[in-house]
């Protein structure tokens, strides 16, 4: 784990102003995220999608982002007006969705998009940023970059269109990437290809990975350090590893009700929720 | 959820009856469903006033011999063309000496009836149509969408003419036309909606329940493609009132001495130049009541239509 | 096809599907969605068809429901043939829950229209006492009985969607993907709850899912399928002790283990 953190979150809320009440998504969470795989998980409705997005400062009206510290490598990621923003998003932090379908322009090649996602941020001939895509398709495994580079969206597989996804997000190196269940809809082979390129980014280029998912064990396994989320705050943050030796009931309680290969049982824990879980006082997930 | 969100609990018994979570019965969760539509209708201000001016026409159509301060039909050739604000006559009197407003009033009563008859039947004829022919598919749905498309390649006032002039003209051949030419959109908005409800989970459920295809396409298809028709019905009524109003105009609506409104507009066509107010004054109310109908139409669109709702 | 050595099969299965094939379109753009599948499903027992997006498992179940009429084959329930369409009788007696339960519940439809449906389409007597019994069983209160879905959590609408097919008292049910759109703790809740069904029951359960682990502790013999067809036969003590003898069932086995750097290296891809 790297000692400097690139992202440095303190007390984040986001809320949301209805027409009669204000719902707090997120309730005042401090984490950092180092040049590592960090997992951030919860169930639906745990905040953990609102704070990916808030990073990045993509919670539209009503949703209104709060914190006292979102700070990027020294920019101060609330105060940033929209230009420098932009400057930002896509080119230094990058984001992975749950669906390539939703992510990729339907009438426009492939090829084209990665390509126009390179020249946003380079000057270079249109030569040079074909080859760059090119080489990034063989980067994410596409065995033939050319065909794919021709291809249309609705032509590639789901797997192979988040390969695409990830193919364009890389392009500009960014240092920080929040990939948001970005294997879900991937069947469970495809997605081990998919998370080995997200741990070679990580490992070989030294990127930071916010990697927002719902699924305990696969974060156990993939990331570096896990941070759990309920109702809008952190219950608990550990090494993934020691993540079989969670300490707090909710934790606990998700792990005992996963169902496994290798452990027959009759029935599976059922997780009873505390009033009390609540109103606790959010983990500081920082880098110590 | 919404009905949380209105903080209930303060509130009348009747509030709280309209708005519980836990609906003691059928009856109870269909009347805590409509309350919610109306609550987002009425934070629409121009479908309020839609809705006023539409409820407006009902009333004075209900009530016309109370508000109409003349006899309709009474002829006084004295006071012809008598200009607004006459003694006695608000709207002025037309060629004949009849009092314009009393006309209006009761011109209302006839607006309603093309409105209401083409609302009840054109809107069913093309929900069953629609969803027969979506549900079905195959060559059901071929020929009930080609026979659509035979009724949607005329103007509506052209076939409408036709069907007068093949009939007699009259105010029921003027709203049997009407019908019979503004059904085809309503099938086409059926059927589109019925092709991507045909294939989902609950219809599939259901199917699987042993259901009949009648009790798919009435209990579960139909109830879905209400809503879109619905609010199409409302928008299309201004043209279904100008419709009726140019067949009026034509002769070939309701005939004289009839107080429609198009038919006075035909009538005081002769004297526009020099006496307005007897065209004007039918042309304020058929605007008027078309405006409402289109604004009301708005508004249930936005309560309904769930993609634009919050 | 390799059956299994450990899974005696007793005399007249209670589901049976011999050779199915499907196939959707014609001519060149015809999909084989279904090759040559064959297994036979015991009284009481569940059995799992376990694949990826595209293996076909989803298409058999629909064949056997009656969804999709195009099948070529035999399908037998309590060794009488199925059609391709199918009366009343089979309905009352097979149902099957679906993957989505916000799509599987009619938007417009209160718990109590939901759940009557079924009594009404098949006349049944007693319905609103059927239908609270029924409500107690899947463990929704009263008080769920005039709810819209809207008003529901997913799980809710699961344990709805599973009364609804209580309704009948099928033998069988088939389970597309149950849990596969709940979070893990509801999951936990319905997997529990279909299992006391099927005890309290004798139902038997035909379970389709792309999860090993929920395959694992549901079922007692699963297929793993790839491309349509049945690459092999399992009980659930060989799945445990990963006695496997296909590698694409060692595969998937592995990738549900969670993320492994090498096994992702040496994963063949079979498309």
């Amino acid at each position: 784990m790297a000692e400097t953190p690139l992202l440095s979150v303190e007390d984040l809320h986001v809320r949301f102003h209805t027409r009669t009440r204000v719902v707090e998504a997120v309730r005042g969470i401090s984490f950092q995220v180092g040049r590592e795989k960090v997992g951030i998980v919860g169930e639906s409705g745990s905040g953990k999608t609102m704070t990916g997005r808030a990073v990045l400062r993509l919670v539209r009206p009503p949703g209104e982002v709060t914190a006292r510290r979102l700070d990027f490598l020294g920019t101060d990621l609330l105060t940033a007006d929209e230009k420098a923003l932009r400057a930002i998003r896509g080119d230094r932090i990058s984001m992975v969705m749950q669906d390539p379908k939703f992510s990729l322009n339907p009438v426009m090649k492939v090829g084209r998009q990665i390509a126009e996602a390179y020249r946003v941020h380079s000057r270079a001939s249109a030569a040079e940023t074909r080859d760059k895509a090119l080489k990034m398709l063989e980067a994410v495994r596409i065995r033939d970059p050319e065909r794919v580079y021709e291809a249309y969206p609705h032509e590639v597989s789901g797997g192979m269109g988040q390969r695409i996804m990830i193919a364009m997000m890389m392009i500009p190196d960014p240092e920080l990437m929040i990939a948001d269940e970005p294997t879900s809809a991937l069947d469970v082979t495809v997605q081990m290809q998919v998370l080995a390129i997200l741990d070679d980014l990580v490992t070989q280029r030294g990127m930071g990975l916010m990697f927002i998912s719902h699924d305990l064990n696969l974060v156990a396994s993939f990331c570096d350090r896990v941070i759990i989320m309920y109702a809008g705050r952190i219950v608990e943050t550990c090494r993934a590893s020691e993540l079989a030796q969670a300490q707090h009931p909710y934790t606990r309680g998700l792990l005992a009700s996963l169902p496994r290969v290798d452990e027959p049982r009759d029935a599976l824990a059922v997780l009873q929720r505390e009033a009390g879980w609540r109103d606790e006082e959010s983990v500081d997930a920082r880098l110590r | 959820m919404a009905a949380s969100d209105l903080q209930a609990e303060n509130g009348g018994g009747l509030r709280a009856w309209l708005t519980t979570e836990t609906p003691a019965s059928r009856l109870q969760a269909r009347t805590v469903q409509a309350y919610l539509v109306w609550l987002a209708f009425a934070r629409n201000p121009l479908g309020l006033v839609g809705l006023g001016i539409v409820l407006a026409l009902i009333l004075v159509a209900l009530f016309a011999p109370l508000l109409a301060n003349h006899d309709p039909f009474a002829q006084d050739l004295a006071a012809r063309l008598q200009p607004p604000g006459s003694p006695g006559h608000w709207f002025g009197t037309d060629e004949l000496g009849r009092d314009i407003y009393s006309r209006i009033v009761h011109g209302a009563w006839i607006t309603l009836k093309i409105v209401g008859l083409v609302a009840l039947t054109a809107p069913l004829a093309g929900l069953i149509v629609g969803t027969v022919s979506g549900y079905f598919g195959g060559w059901v749905d071929i020929v009930l969408m080609r026979f659509t498309d035979v009724f949607l390649a005329f103007p509506r006032l052209i076939l409408a003419l036709a069907f007068v002039a093949a009939l007699e003209p009259g105010i029921e051949s003027a709203i049997l036309a009407i019908a019979l030419t503004s059904w085809p959109p309503y099938a086409r908005i059926a059927r589109a909606e019925t092709l991507t409800i045909r294939n989902s989970d609950y219809i599939n459920a259901v199917r699987l329940l042993g259901a009949s295809r009648l009790r798919i396409i009435v209990g579960h298809v139909a109830p879905l493609c209400l809503s879109s028709v619905v609010i199409r019905v409302t928008l299309d009524m201004a043209g279904i009132i100008l419709t009726a109003a140019g067949l009026g105009f034509l002769g070939l609506g309701a005939q004289p001495p009839t107080p429609e409104w198009g038919a006075m507009i035909s009538a005081g066509r002769k004297f526009l130049l020099d006496q307005w107010w007897v065209a004007t004054m039918p042309g304020l109310a058929i605007f008027i009541v078309s405006l409402g109908f289109n604004l009301l139409g708005d508004g249930l669109r936005d309560a309904l239509d769930p993609r634009s709702a919050g | 096809m390799p059956a299994s050595a450990e899974a005696p099969v007793p005399a007249g299965p209670k589901v049976e599907a011999a050779q199915l094939d499907v196939v959707f379109g014609r001519g060149a753009a015809a999909v084989h969605a279904v090759r040559d599948v064959s297994f036979q499903v015991a009284q009481g027992e569940t059995f799992g068809l376990v694949g990826e997006s595209g293996s076909g498992k989803s298409t058999v179940l629909r064949a056997l429901s009656g969804l999709n009429p195009d099948w070529t084959g035999r399908l037998e329930v309590d060794g009488r043939a199925l059609g391709p369409k199918r009366g009343k009788a089979f309905f009352k007696q097979v149902q099957m829950v679906f993957q989505d339960p916000y799509g599987s519940i009619h938007p417009r439809h209160t718990v109590d229209r939901v759940l009557s449906e079924p009594a009404d389409i098949h006349g049944l007597p007693d319905v609103e006492g059927r239908m609270l019994r029924t409500l107690a069983e899947v463990g929704l209160g009263p008080e769920f009985r005039f709810r819209y879905p809207h008003q529901l959590s997913g799980g809710q609408r699961q344990r709805v969607a599973i009364a609804r097919c209580l309704m009948l008292e099928p033998e069988i049910l088939l389970l597309d993907e149950p849990t596969s759109a709940l979070d893990v703790s509801v999951q936990a809740e319905i997997l529990n709850l279909l299992k006391r069904l099927k005890a309290e029951h004798a139902l038997t359960f035909i379970l389709v899912s792309h999860d090993l682990a929920v395959i694992a502790h549901m079922c007692e013999r699963l297929a793993v399928m790839n491309n349509g067809r049945i690459v092999e036969e399992l009980s659930v003590d060989q799945l445990r002790r990963h006695e496997t003898r296909q590698a694409y069932s060692r595969q998937l086995l592995r990738a549900s283990e969670g993320y492994d750097r090498d096994a992702a290296r040496e994963q063949i891809t079979y498309d």
